[in-house]
């Protein structure tokens, strides 16, 4: 039984996870927060060691919680191509593409991954609730949709030695997925669903199966993987992560298109830097004509990624273009120390033409020492690409380190 | 390849020819593709009995734009009228007929005050309506973006609710949007009077008199007499059709090429731009433009295909408000039915039964919940007092708008139709007593029948209410109501774009503009 069918759910202020039994039980700093309803940990036990372990070793991450479509029937790769603004048909079956979707304005409303489980069967992760938009999109296909956030288990399993663990445990080849690949194993007496994909920006998986065999499959993993160094991480540590890749989280370093009562305060594709995702080849997907329309007028904004002098945390710290008496071009979205990088980094939201290479770029910096306020105002750079970019991350046959 | 100067014009409504005439004279080449028969959509004169013919939906011509009729030369293509300016009678069950006639009361029992505020009432809605009518012949600014000339056509329309002068501003601002109930319990005693000029505010809408924006239905029926249309409400010689005919005599004229019988089955995609229909028979024509007469949702999800058009936009057609609450009868009469105490020579005026303003409400009530009006309230006209054409020697037409019929399932059974037209019965037999004895065939279409006959979705005959929401910038939805549709090359010329419904041919004239535009572009 799913969460949400249970009828004394109401009895509780929040859902539980499948995995909730495992997770209440390492939750040693009992540090929770509610995420799409659910409970979940911020740390288990100190989250520099579970940021450790994601790229030294391997860690568990509870992503039950995150928004899950099932699209099926006949009009299924129609309905996504109208959907978002890539190209849906080049997702083969087995594989999964990282996706966003926008309203007409052009604006991006989402991001989430497309699994395409079986020819014309595809499951649609988001960070948002989507089924409303998604219902609304169906008008004039052919197409079925559930959400199925409840009744799908997952896991984020990430970091180095997660591939050997997961031989371990039974997934007999699983080295030779390729990124943004799934694969099928039996367990339990059921079925496990791997996808090399992750939010980490290094080798890893997600690993997907009914709530029946959730714990069961947490159970094999900490057993297997005890001599791999596995560990569960919380929330904290996958951002620390995450920021390092150089992902983009909705609510932090964009404003969900559907949500934002002012116009200018969400953004497009370009201006999120994901120009790459836009396939102008398809005749229409939602936001194409006012895509279009940006791409002769030109965008308002870029989006950048920064590496900052110093070691102070550049938290929503404002960009200046000059050291002493410049303009406020920007804002950063999101910051951090980067453990891997050794360097101080941020994601940026620049208007433009700001953040062109070479631009002279400051950040304004307040941080804390024993609550007496400080501020630095310190250089900072451009950079390509993410921060930390392992080469284990794409290779394979994936190691066993 | 598609054919540069070729546009095609789905459907030979009075808005399709109107736009095909002026596209025509603009040396575009053009076809018009007609699924009936005959031109004219809506505005078509029909045999329903044997002998006997009738303007089979709409049936008076309130605001057929006098520039339209001047450039398009339709009275040198048979447009005339068999009555113009027809008087409003007001029926009532035992008291004396109200005779309005204009803003004056010719005959019936109102009070000094009565009289002196109906004048007042009716020259003032009419400077109203003529701001309405004043937007008419114009594309509507955008809300949001557009140029110079957005600006400007924003400013007109500022400038044409300013030029009313402060106090008769302040009044149409605060009328615009309110509910002709509380206007008219406002301005007048008499309950008959009250109801005669409800009831032109809710005819042919799916609004109740206690209902806001009826008085800006009002407003929208008089702008074309306000607008100097010659003749006000007047009666076509050879019903509705006629003008249809003249529209498209007007277009073939200019050159435009017209294909009845020939039903649209799609609009053809390359890309993102139209190249133009297949037709039904599987025939494909190919164009640089489309223009569709039909209704929006007809047009853009029956014709072209939700999927081609982006979520936001769809949602907003999807709630474009269609519902149909108006029936339309039709009597073949022996002779020329007697209604009691009225001068046999007041039968061929617009005669109104809606005895007062609580009758109306309550027919409004059946059909908010589904259900035909009990006691229906009606437009009625005997056209064939005027015009002999349309009947027999020595035998007439009685055609009738009937309020409120709404367009749902259960309302639209052979057993609900059946019903209405008892209903209906009744009371004109009240009103006319002995006139049931005088039908010799009779037809009563629901709006589930004027949607399948005139392929109207929901029946509705302006392709969609016409209330503040969806006028004007906002018709049928913000960011399409200047006429180009989202995809390239497709335009709609209907009652569903700006100004709306009403045999009007601004729709029509002004789709052109904005496709003549969009070729110099």
């Amino acid at each position: 039984m799913n969460p949400v069918q249970d009828k004394e759910h109401f009895r509780h202020a929040v859902y539980q996870t499948p995995f909730h039994p495992r997770t209440s039980v390492a939750n040693k700093l009992n540090v929770w927060h509610r995420w799409k309803d659910y409970t979940v940990s911020d740390a288990y036990y100190n989250v520099a060691l579970e940021y450790a372990a994601i790229r030294n070793a391997c860690a568990v991450f509870d992503l039950s919680p995150m928004t899950k479509h099932r699209i099926t029937g006949p009009d299924a790769l129609a309905f996504l191509n109208r959907l978002v603004t890539r190209d849906v048909e080049k997702i083969k079956p087995g594989k999964v593409g990282y996706a966003i979707w926008c309203d007409d304005n052009g604006r991006v409303i989402d991001d989430g991954t497309i699994f395409h489980l079986k020819p014309g069967d595809y499951r649609l992760c988001s960070q948002e609730r989507q089924l409303e938009w998604l219902e609304r999109s169906a008008f004039g296909f052919d197409v079925r949709m559930v959400e199925e956030t409840h009744d799908v288990a997952c896991l984020a399993f990430q970091g180095p030695t997660s591939c050997a663990v997961l031989k371990a445990i039974g997934c007999t080849g699983v080295e030779n997925l390729k990124p943004f690949e799934i694969g099928y194993w039996p367990f339990a007496g059921g079925e496990l669903m791997v996808s090399r994909t992750g939010f980490t920006g290094d080798l890893g998986y997600e690993l997907w199966t009914d709530n029946s065999r959730a714990v069961p499959l947490w159970d094999a993993l900490f057993d297997k993987g005890a001599i791999h160094g596995i560990r569960p991480m919380g929330t904290h540590a996958l951002e620390l992560a995450r920021i390092e890749a150089g992902f983009i989280q909705a609510h932090v370093d964009f404003m969900p298109a559907d949500q934002a009562i002012h116009l200018d305060r969400s953004r497009s594709p370009f201006e999120l830097d994901l120009g790459r995702l836009v396939d102008f080849k398809k005749p229409n997907f939602n936001g194409r004509r006012a895509l279009l329309e940006e791409q002769k007028r030109g965008s308002r904004y870029r989006f950048v990624r920064l590496d900052i002098a110093g070691n102070k945390i550049a938290k929503a710290a404002y960009i200046y273009n000059r050291e002493h008496k410049g303009q406020v071009v920007g804002t950063v979205t999101s910051a951090a120390w980067s453990p891997s990088a050794k360097t101080n980094i941020a994601l940026a939201s620049l208007h433009m033409p700001w953040g062109r290479p070479g631009d002279e770029l400051w950040a304004d910096i307040y941080y804390q020492r024993e609550l007496q306020w400080f501020r630095v105002n310190v250089p900072c750079k451009v950079v390509e690409g993410a921060f930390f970019d392992p080469p284990r991350r794409r290779a394979t046959p994936a190691a066993d380190f | 390849m598609t054919d540069a100067n070729h546009v095609i014009i789905i459907g030979a409504g009075h808005n399709g020819l109107a736009c095909a005439a002026y596209l025509a004279k603009a040396g575009r080449r053009v076809t018009v593709l007609e699924a009936a028969g005959q031109v004219g959509g809506a505005a078509v004169t029909r045999e329903f009995a044997p002998g006997f013919k009738v303007s089979a939906c709409a049936h008076l011509s309130y605001l057929l734009d006098a520039r339209i009729a001047r450039e398009l030369d339709l009275a040198r293509h048979g447009h005339a009228s068999a009555r113009d300016n027809l008087r409003t009678v007001a029926l009532q069950r035992t008291d004396e007929h109200l005779v309005l006639n204009g803003g004056v009361l010719e005959a019936g029992r109102l009070g000094e005050a009565d009289r002196t505020a109906f004048a007042t009432h009716h020259a003032l809605m009419l400077k109203f309506a003529r701001v309405l009518g004043r937007q008419h012949s114009r594309v509507p600014p955008r809300l949001l973006g557009g140029g110079r000339s957005n600006a400007i056509g924003a400013a007109l329309l500022g400038w044409d609710i300013r030029r009313l002068g402060r106090e008769d501003m302040r009044e149409f601002l605060r009328v615009a949007g309110i509910n002709i109930f509380d206007l008219v319990e406002e301005s007048f005693e008499s309950p008959a009077l009250k109801a005669a000029l409800a009831f032109d505010a809710v005819l042919g809408t799916n609004l109740s008199p206690r209902a806001n924006n009826s008085v800006l239905a009002l407003l929208h029926r008089l702008s074309g007499i306000a607008n100097g249309t010659t003749g006000g409400v007047s009666l076509p010689a050879g019903g509705m059709g006629a003008v249809s005919e003249a529209f498209a005599k007007a277009a073939t004229a200019a050159g435009a090429t017209l294909r009845l019988s020939t039903p649209v089955k799609s609009i053809a995609l390359n890309g993102d731009r139209v190249s133009g229909v297949v037709l039904a028979s599987g025939e494909a024509l190919s164009a640089d433009a489309v223009v569709s007469n039909a209704d929006p949702k007809r047009t853009l999800f029956e014709l072209l295909g939700a999927r081609h058009l982006e979520t936001g936009f769809v949602h907003r057609i999807r709630h474009f408000r269609t519902k149909g609450m108006a029936a339309k009868l039709h009597l073949a009469l022996d002779s020329l039915p007697g209604f009691s105490r009225l001068p046999a020579a007041l039968a061929g005026e617009r005669l109104v039964i809606a005895p007062d303003l609580v009758y109306l409400e309550h027919a409004f009530d059946a059909a908010k919940y589904g259900e035909n009006s009990p006691h229906p309230a009606l437009e009625i006209s005997i056209p064939t007092v005027h015009d002999r054409t349309l009947a027999p020697a020595g035998k007439h037409v009685l055609s009738a708008v009937v309020q409120y019929a709404p367009h749902d399932a259960a309302a639209s059974t052979d057993a609900a139709r059946a019903q209405l037209l008892e209903n209906t019965l009744k009371v004109l037999e009240t009103y006319a007593p002995g006139i049931r004895a005088r039908v010799t065939a009779s037809q009563l279409l629901l709006p589930a029948d004027l949607e399948r006959e005139f392929r109207l979705t929901g029946g509705h005959w302006h392709h969609g209410e016409l209330a503040l929401d969806q006028m004007l910038m906002l018709r049928p939805v913000p960011g399409a109501a200047q006429y180009a549709m989202p995809v390239n090359g497709l335009y709609l010329c209907g009652a569903g774009a700006h100004p709306g419904g009403g045999v009007m041919g601004c729709a029509g004239r002004n789709a052109a503009q904005a496709v003549i535009k969009a070729g110099r572009e």
